[in-house]
């Protein structure tokens, strides 16, 4: 078996999208957990953003993120240079596997056995905990939300609150079970406890993993926007540390970071800022007193150099994680995030997945939604999401003759009797004559017109043929 | 072929052809001149909703407003900078009512037990502030490491009004950060929080349950 396959054997069928999402909608726990959460972070949000020029902050950090896209590979040249220059190891990974092989064998040459993480999404989509606890690394989440994501043997429901998908009383329950704290509903008792779990945990952890919110290539340094202080601890306490990041983060300088900074802890949670904005520019130095003798910054693909291909896709890559679009979308807010199977879930994860795992595998994202436009509205880099979720559904049944497909995996939705009703209705609309006797005689049979329609009639009432073509009744009234 | 090559052809080789360059206006990051007054009040006025504490003093009158926050919560020791002014004058002074003064003056793995179980309160100095969002700038030094904002229950920052700076972009481009960055620099907005488990705010999660500004005037 190759290490690809056994990596990924584990995987959830991306495709069971219809059964999850039904048993989200009809589980009345999750319904309450994301509607009050969503209901505070929207509201967080806007009054963030009070005072400011929003829809002109939103232009520049679209600017911004194109920018260093137009110049990206020319920066990802620069960053290493100055990364390498500042001490910092610089690897390349095509794919997650790569990736997992890169932070093993940095691993292995350390004899590290414990790895403590803070909290990277990036990690996620390479499925690093897994990978390295199959290698016999033991790799511990220190995020709080992924801690508890952790010990409940699941996945992330949202990319900023990890545990949202829960609440108190099941986490009290959790950590009893686990680790053998008192049940109690008491968050400050929850949290302190989990501090001191943790605390130990740092102190010999063998090496850091992190992710990277921007990569800034004229300093070489790597930025990290968080609250709790764990990712200072993952990237300070232990000898070594291991940044993982996608090649979309990298940006031109400081200035570029104040832009997105000022947009990004303001749409993803409400807040002016984070409790700490960490700013690493290289391992310690020989005087030093502290911090890690060895940083590592791992860059993977993974899909983005296909992405970046084409000019509608490559706004995907804009993207700087806040999670609003997620918080603002009414599809996410009942389903919940582990409805979409996927290590992005919202309406990011339904235009960034499907080139990750293919529009195959990925068929039903692009319409999970309803196209309400809200995600394209309030994304601080402007991402046109719905337009892309349309570009996407187009890709999945091959639609659009003019521009060939391009996403792996297209045309998986197609099938050759829709592509036959729909081209004998263009057919039916361009020729008058066929037209009128075809909605005539669809007028005249109405009565047997079937009272249900598949699963469109599930939550509607199923449309009724008028008695009367409406070129009919224009005529009637003799126009 | 190796991965940094592939990746970097793919992008070169872009099928969509070359990108447009967009001109960025950072302008609307700009906010009106504050003065020294302004600055202060809104950097209190954002570091205070977040739970982060200002005490207002002077040059003189610090060290009794920290042996009296010291007093308060019962400090058993207060962790100092062997060679920055706010550690030489605390050591010089032998006063009375403050806790043992103790110096992060050896590297961590000959101590860290002790400095994560131990050491009660430290005592940092910072590179100025950022009054729109109620920030800290921290570019840790030798004489005063990375853990030393960040492992002790309390942390206590000394500030200068002079030094506070409107917003991030100002700060940055004053103190010229594109010439080159320390090993590690930080901004420190309040103390360490989490809100993971249901929305509720909790303090103190890996880092310093408060965080305590002693803003000289």
């Amino acid at each position: 078996m190759s290490e690809t396959a056994e990596h990924a054997d584990h995987h959830i069928d991306v495709k069971q999208f219809h059964p999850r999402a039904q048993a989200a909608i009809h589980n009345p726990k999750i319904r309450k957990n994301f509607r009050s959460a969503m209901d505070g972070l929207m509201a967080k949000r806007k009054a963030a953003f009070e005072g400011w020029d929003l829809e002109t902050l939103r232009d520049l950090g679209a600017n911004v993120r194109l920018r260093a896209l137009a110049n990206l590979p020319d920066l990802l040249e620069q960053l290493e240079n100055k990364l390498t220059e500042n001490g910092i190891k610089v690897h390349w990974a095509v794919d997650g596997d790569e990736a997992c092989r890169i932070v093993r064998d940095i691993c292995k040459a350390r004899d590290a056995i414990t790895v403590i993480k803070g909290k990277s999404m990036v990690s996620e989509e390479m499925e690093l905990n897994h990978y390295l606890e199959e290698q016999g690394i033991e790799a511990l989440e220190s995020d709080l939300g992924e801690y508890i994501v952790q010990l409940a043997g699941e996945t992330p429901s949202h990319i900023i609150m990890p545990a949202i998908h829960k609440n108190t009383g099941e986490i009290s329950k959790l950590l009893h079970e686990k680790t053998g704290t008192d049940l109690s509903n008491d968050v400050e008792y929850l949290t302190a406890s989990a501090r001191q779990q943790l605390r130990e945990k740092f102190m010999n952890a063998d090496v850091g993993v992190s992710g990277v919110n921007f990569a800034v290539a004229e300093t070489g340094t790597l930025c990290l926007v968080e609250n709790e202080g764990n990712g200072r601890m993952t990237t300070t306490v232990p000898p070594c540390h291991i940044a993982v990041t996608g090649i979309e983060k990298v940006v031109p300088g400081m200035e570029d970071v104040s832009a997105l900074l000022a947009l990004l802890t303001r749409s993803a949670t409400g807040q002016h800022i984070t409790t700490y904005f960490n700013m690493i520019s290289g391992p310690r130095k020989a005087e030093e007193l502290d911090g890690p003798e060895e940083v590592h910054l791992v860059l993977v693909d993974n899909g983005r150099s296909s992405i970046y291909q084409d000019d509608e896709l490559l706004d995907t890559l804009r993207c700087i994680r806040c999670g609003a679009c997620m918080n603002h979308c009414p599809v996410y807010t009942r389903v919940g995030g582990h409805a979409y199977g996927t290590t992005y879930p919202g309406p990011i994860g339904k235009i960034l997945m499907p080139h990750l795992i293919g529009l195959d595998e990925g068929r039903h994202l692009p319409s999970a939604s309803s196209l309400c436009g809200a995600c394209g509205e309030v994304c601080p880099v402007k991402i046109p999401i719905p337009d892309l979720l349309v570009r996407l559904r187009q890709e999945s049944v091959d639609g659009d003759r003019l521009h060939p497909a391009k996403v792996r995996g297209h045309g998986a939705k197609r099938s050759a009797m829709e592509a036959m009703i729909w081209k004998g209705w263009a057919w039916m609309h361009a020729s008058p004559g066929v037209y009128r006797f075809g909605t005539g005689v669809a007028s005249k049979l109405r009565a047997l017109q079937p009272a249900s329609a598949g699963a469109w009639t599930n939550y509607r009432t199923a449309p009724k043929l008028a008695a009367k073509t409406l070129h009919q009744r224009m005529k009637e009234r003799g126009q | 072929m190796s991965a940094r090559e592939t990746i970097l052809q793919r992008l070169r080789n872009r099928t969509g052809g070359e990108l447009t360059v967009p001109e960025c206006d950072f302008s609307v990051l700009e906010r009106p001149d504050w003065s020294t007054t302004e600055r202060v009040e809104r950097f209190e006025k954002m570091i205070e909703s977040v739970h982060g504490e200002v005490h207002h003093c002077t040059e003189d009158s610090w060290m009794d407003r920290l042996a009296e926050v010291l007093a308060t919560r019962g400090a058993r020791n207060l962790l100092v900078a062997k060679a920055h002014e706010i550690g030489q004058s605390l050591r010089s002074a032998d006063r009375n009512d403050l806790p043992e003064l103790l110096i992060y003056d050896e590297p961590i793995e000959s101590w860290q037990a002790h400095l994560f179980n131990e050491v009660d309160v430290s005592i940092t100095s910072t590179r100025g502030g950022i009054a729109e969002t109620g920030s800290l700038i921290l570019w840790p030094t030798v004489d005063e490491p990375r853990l030393m904002s960040l492992v002790a229950p309390v942390h206590i920052a000394i500030l200068k009004a002079s030094e506070l700076y409107t917003t991030f972009h100002e700060a940055m481009k004053a103190q010229n950060w594109a010439a080159g960055m320390p090993t590690n620099a930080l901004l420190i907005s309040g103390p360490s929080k989490t809100a993971d488990i249901e929305q509720t705010l909790a303090y103190g999660v890996h880092g310093p349950k408060e965080l305590i500004v002693l803003m000289i005037e």
